[in-house]
């Protein structure tokens, strides 16, 4: 009965969205009142119903209710309660009913946080988004309904995935799906505009604050997903390129060029293309990104089950979503004119060089993740693009984002000039240069690569320091400086935390593979691991061999480290679990290979790391995304659009 | 209203590929090398400092050429069927160490098991280039007179090796 009830519950959405997503978007251009006031409640209406959807989902994997097809797919009864729960989207139907929660999340979000927007704008922004929602309540309902019964009961569920049974399975994809799907915000908002022919400073203020938000939510997710892969797979990688890696990046680095364009609009009444065309690419390459990993196009350590089916369906909704929106911006190309002029050297050229640079990472990227396909289809044969090319790459372009990110937060709105900029900057230039280069001798070997990585991360440091200071001691009132001013402080230290975390792992990580009896040590990074026994561990549903290291430094045991080798009983394929010690400047990590036939004792292949700051790369992100919600909770967000903020007004913020 | 068409026009070829992507069948694709020699060879054996491996050495066994490499994400799917497949069929299967670092290669061996008879590297890609590899993973199947016999583009499936591969084997080394 409950599964019925979710699946009618879908049914019942599709029909919502579908007439109040087309009479508010009719509504909000025609100007009836009595079709604008059906958005607001339209939306909430349909989270109730595809809430109400998921919980009778989730419902089902508690319960233990094996006649649901997913249910048996995904889920064992010996599974613990809370990955039960997560099991619902441990899977295609399930993690699309959360790509469908969390876009409907949005939308309620929307409804209950637009009171400062005219009703026909928020009318167009939930019109557009509830059409989205028809696309992908028709792809569920007609293709991947995780409500299928099966005549025959099994027994028991095939279990989830060993590989997903982990606290981060819990928190990861809810938080990047929030993030992909948030894109969908801005989109609706450029939609809403070019339909409306207003692009306007008020429509890129009402815009960032929801750029913003979904900005952090990928960062969070992505950051999550880096460390997860890090502490689960036990290769001891944080990041692989893998192509549903690269589908999330990819939206994060348009995204990261779409609020900083956002800021030149709103600020300056400029970019007024460049802010409408990220936002549709945003977007677009949130769709992509579920294109690749549903459709099965590309290869992916993320192996899941693929249907070619469900790959013509979401193509065709790529190609009605996006090729409908590119041509109404062809169309209101004409209208899109940007107001103002700037100086060659002003933040505004800085700003868009960023953002050019940032946008051809994201084609790089792109590129790189696509390059496979395309030969494929061009009959040129089946090949794998891997980190020798993103690697290559992806460094040399982000070099210059992190130089001119200072420069940008240094130069003056509309003009300004070298020498003013060069007086500024100079000390800091030189004392970055100075640390940066020393600083690898301290570490270790000296490498050009490093050495470059820390004077980048030092550059932005000092400056936004030197920056901070002035406020507080120079402006006479430094309460009155806007939250948003310290909310991008804040998200550039993170870039220039975890550039130091990345650059000093890349320069400086050590790992041993080594075969080990009882008894033995190795030395790696300065530490000794001395292994003192294996034992046989039971779980709720694996056993696990546990190794116990000591963690020596000099003569002083440190601590016991406990990595693991588990056998999950519904699976074939042991899963590792590191033991990870974590400390400010390091992270040491042990993982327990094999145990290999030898002579005699029991000997076990061990895998040692040593990786100096690697912590470093999820705390930038954190400050990123703290950094970022400072920003999207500026009040000035929240003031009535009657209030005439104008850009004067604020004076002293910043992008 | 004409430049705003360009985004459009990317737009459009991009689908193309991928819908000509979903359609796609990633195997089957014919190699000039079928019933050719297999090229000329001498590389260093990984993990075996100073031994050497020639095309020389093969001869007068049926064995397969397998190309891997530790960055390949392809690779690592199709692996785990070679390690099982060593198992229960007497193949030599000699490792084609991709435009690879040795220690990166080794470590990857060690972590996901070594079906090879030998393994061989190919750092500066000079062998994958004769043998007219394009992407990895590819296999060649090589007779006893060091014919290029079958060609496997991109990971062998369980099917490949069960339907195209074992039949082949047979026919060649009665």
């Amino acid at each position: 009965m409950i599964p019925e009830l979710g699946h009618f519950a879908l049914i019942l959405a599709m029909l919502v969205a579908a007439v109040f997503g087309t009479l508010s978007l009719a509504g909000g251009q025609q100007g009836k009142a009595e079709w604008i006031a059906l958005a607001r409640p339209g939306a909430q209406v349909l989270w109730l119903l595809v809430g109400f959807s998921f919980v009778c989902l989730a419902y089902s994997f508690y319960s233990n209710d094996f006649s649901v097809l997913y249910v048996v797919q995904h889920s064992n009864s010996q599974l613990p309660d809370i990955y039960r729960i997560a099991a619902v989207w441990g899977g295609h139907e399930g993690s699309l009913l959360l790509w469908l929660l969390m876009l409907c999340t949005w939308m309620m979000a929307v409804s209950l946080f637009s009171s400062q927007l005219p009703d026909a704008m928020v009318s167009r922004v939930l019109g557009v988004l509830a059409l989205i929602a028809v696309g992908f309540l028709m792809f569920m309902l007609f293709t991947s309904s995780p409500f299928e019964r099966l005549v025959e009961i099994p027994v028991d569920g095939r279990d989830l995935n060993p590989l997903l049974q982990d606290p981060g399975l819990v928190f990861h994809p809810p938080m990047l799906y929030m993030g992909y799907v948030g894109m969908s915000i801005p989109f609706a908002f450029s939609i809403a505009a070019l339909l409306n022919g207003r692009l306007d400073a008020a429509w890129a203020r009402w815009t960032r604050p929801w750029a913003t938000a979904a900005w952090i939510c990928l960062t969070i997710g992505i950051a999550m997903g880096s460390w997860w892969a890090y502490y689960e797979l036990g290769w001891g990688g944080w990041w692989f390129w893998d192509p549903v890696e690269n589908a999330s990046f990819l939206p994060w680095l348009v995204g990261t060029a779409l609020m900083h364009s956002l800021a030149v609009t709103e600020k300056r009444g400029l970019f007024r293309s460049w802010t409408i065309m990220l936002s549709l690419i945003a977007f677009s390459l949130s769709l992509l990104g579920t294109f690749l990993v549903r459709s099965g196009v590309l290869t992916s350590v993320h192996a899941f089950a693929t249907d070619p089916k469900r790959g013509v369906f979401i193509l065709l909704f790529l190609a009605v979503v996006v090729g409908s929106s590119l041509i109404l911006f062809a169309a209101r190309q004409g209208k899109v004119r940007s107001g103002g002029s700037f100086a060659l050297v002003s933040r505004e050229t800085f700003l868009l060089v960023n953002n050019v640079l940032l946008t051809t990472a994201a084609a790089a990227v792109l590129l790189g993740t696509l390059y496979p396909l395309i030969i494929d289809a061009l009959n040129l044969g089946k090949l794998s693009v891997g980190p020798p090319y993103f690697n290559a790459v992806f460094a040399p372009i982000m070099t210059p984002v992190l130089f001119f990110m200072v420069v940008g937060s240094y130069a003056r709105w509309k003009n300004d000039t070298v020498a003013d900029l060069t007086k500024k900057l100079r000390p800091i230039a030189i004392v970055s240069v100075l640390l940066g280069c020393t600083a690898p001798l301290l570490a270790g070997e000296w490498s050009a690569l490093v050495a470059m990585g820390l004077t980048l991360a030092i550059w932005i440091v000092l400056a936004s320091a030197v920056q901070i200071y002035r406020q507080l001691k120079d402006t006479v009132n430094w309460k009155s400086t806007p939250v948003s001013y310290w909310g991008m402080h804040a998200a550039h230290i993170g870039i220039a935390i975890c550039v130091v975390g990345i650059t000093m792992v890349k320069g400086y990580e050590t790992e041993k593979d080594v075969r080990m009896t009882f008894g033995d040590t190795v030395e790696v990074g300065g530490y000794t691991f001395r292994l003192t026994g294996i034992e046989e561990v039971p779980g709720p549903n694996y056993k696990a061999d546990r190794g116990s290291v000591e963690l020596i430094k000099g003569d002083r045991v440190l601590r016991v480290l406990h990595p693991e080798k588990r056998t999950y009983f519904s699976s074939t394929m042991p899963m590792t679990e590191a033991a990870i010690d974590t400390r400010f400047t390091r992270d040491v990590y042990v993982s327990l290979g094999e145990k290999l036939e030898g002579e005699g004792k029991p000997a076990w292949a061990m895998r040692v790391y040593h990786k100096p700051f690697i912590a470093w790369i999820w705390v930038g992100c954190l400050f990123m995304a703290f950094g970022g919600a400072l920003a999207a909770l500026d009040k000035r967000y929240r003031k009535k659009a009657a209030a005439k903020v104008s850009a004067t007004d604020m004076k002293g913020a910043t992008a | 209203m004409k430049k705003g068409l360009i985004p459009l026009g990317i737009f459009v070829v991009l689908l193309i590929f991928l819908a000509i992507g979903l359609t796609r069948d990633p195997h089957e694709i014919p190699s000039p090398l079928i019933g050719k020699p297999a090229p000329e060879f001498t590389a260093p054996v990984l993990g075996k400092p100073g031994e050497t491996l020639s095309k020389k050495d093969m001869l007068g066994q049926v064995w397969l050429l397998n190309t891997w490499a530790s960055w390949c994400v392809a690779c690592r799917q199709e692996h785990p069927l070679l390690v099982e497949f060593v198992k229960t069929n007497p193949l030599v299967i000699v490792g084609l160490d991709y435009k690879d670092k040795e220690a990166d290669g080794l470590r990857w061996l060690a972590r996901y098991g070594n079906p090879y008879t030998h393994t061989i590297v190919d750092s500066d890609a000079r062998i994958g280039i004769d043998f007219g590899v394009y992407g990895v993973p590819e296999s060649f199947l090589i007779d006893k007179a060091g014919i290029i016999r079958y060609k496997q583009i991109g990971p062998f499936t369980e099917e490949a090796l069960r339907d195209k591969l074992v039949p082949l084997i047979k026919e060649l080394q009665s």
